[in-house]
């Protein structure tokens, strides 16, 4: 069996709450402002996790997934979160 | 009394807490590791600063989940005193045993220096031995000091005055210019609501003796100590 097929392939991203300051963010702006980069409005920096994982017929992957971003991956006084299941 | 300071992989004042109780305060004191499953019938638990973790994720947010932690928030359930210092903070925030979160500094670097901070709250088990409005000289040393609250949030910290240290010059001005970190408030240090566990970014194992620059450490673990003995 081609184990490939076994597993799902999560994409999970993470970013700060809207209002939430971003002293990342805003220094990067200033940087490409520096550069001659004009217009650029705001810069809000954020997270990428790819989580690869086995199937499991007893619970869904976005069940999962929705957990550990719960738990885990974000802290939800600061940070949001969407993800996809691209597999 | 007794002590106790948890080692989690990349703590790195951990030594300073423990010689600062033993040497300074005369406490008996022991070292926690972050796999125990016991806190030992330690009667004050300190969650020394450093880098756990590597600060990998966020800061704190792996160190929360150490089985030690367990057996921490069990403690402070029960009222046991617990104080985070610096990255003990940020992992008491992750493990949600105080409100709110850290962002990175505003300047985006890492400051070490002395700092000034204003007694907010007395009446503690952490601070009785100060008086409300006194002037402590006691240094930080941080990326991620920033703290941050939703505005419903800092409304019940300020109404259950678990505000403990607010940043502020040498006179005790608590102005924009003494924030070195951006913080909500000028905010170094809060309690829980039933005031039994203490998050500071200052480091007073850093200032517990006059050698070191400064003294005024001191006053935060004699007025643990104080407020032990008064219990008993």
């Amino acid at each position: 069996m081609d184990r490939e097929n076994e597993n799902h392939l999560a994409v999970v991203y993470v970013k700060l709450k809207d209002g939430v300051l971003d002293p990342q963010g805003s220094t990067i702006k200033s940087a490409l402002e520096n550069m001659g980069y004009q217009g650029i409005t705001q810069i809000r920096s954020g997270k990428i996790f790819e989580i690869t994982f086995q199937k499991d017929e007893k619970r869904k992957p976005e069940e999962v997934i929705d957990e550990i971003c719960r738990k885990l991956l974000t802290n939800p006084v600061i940070e949001k979160y969407n993800f996809e299941i691209v597999k | 009394m007794k002590f106790g300071v948890i080692i989690f992989p990349g703590s790195n004042c951990d030594y300073d807490a423990y010689m600062a109780i033993k040497t300074v305060i005369k406490q008996d004191v022991e070292f926690l590791w972050h796999q125990d499953s016991s806190l030992r019938n330690c009667d004050c638990v300190i969650l020394p600063g450093g880098f756990s973790y590597g600060d990998y994720l966020r800061t704190g947010a792996i160190a929360r989940f150490s089985s030690i932690m367990k057996k921490v928030m069990e403690f402070a359930k029960d009222g046991g005193l617990v104080v985070g210092i610096c990255n003990g903070f940020q992992i008491l925030l992750e493990a949600g045993l105080l409100p709110g979160a850290m962002l990175k500094n505003t300047s985006l670097r890492f400051i070490c220096k002395f700092v000034h901070i204003k007694v907010e709250n007395e009446d503690t088990p952490f601070t009785n031995l100060s008086q409300k409005g006194q002037v402590l000289k006691i240094p930080i040393a941080h990326s991620d000091g920033n703290y941050f609250i939703p505005e419903e949030g800092l409304r019940q910290l300020q109404e259950n005055n678990q505000i403990v240290f607010k940043y502020c010059d040498k006179a005790g001005h608590v102005t924009p210019e003494a924030n070195p970190n951006g913080s909500l408030e000028n905010i170094a240090g809060i309690f829980n609501q039933t005031k039994n566990v203490l998050g500071m970014m200052p480091h007073p194992e850093r200032a517990s003796e006059d050698i070191l620059g400064s003294g005024d450490g001191k006053y935060i673990f004699q007025s643990i100590v104080n407020f032990f003995n008064k219990r008993k």
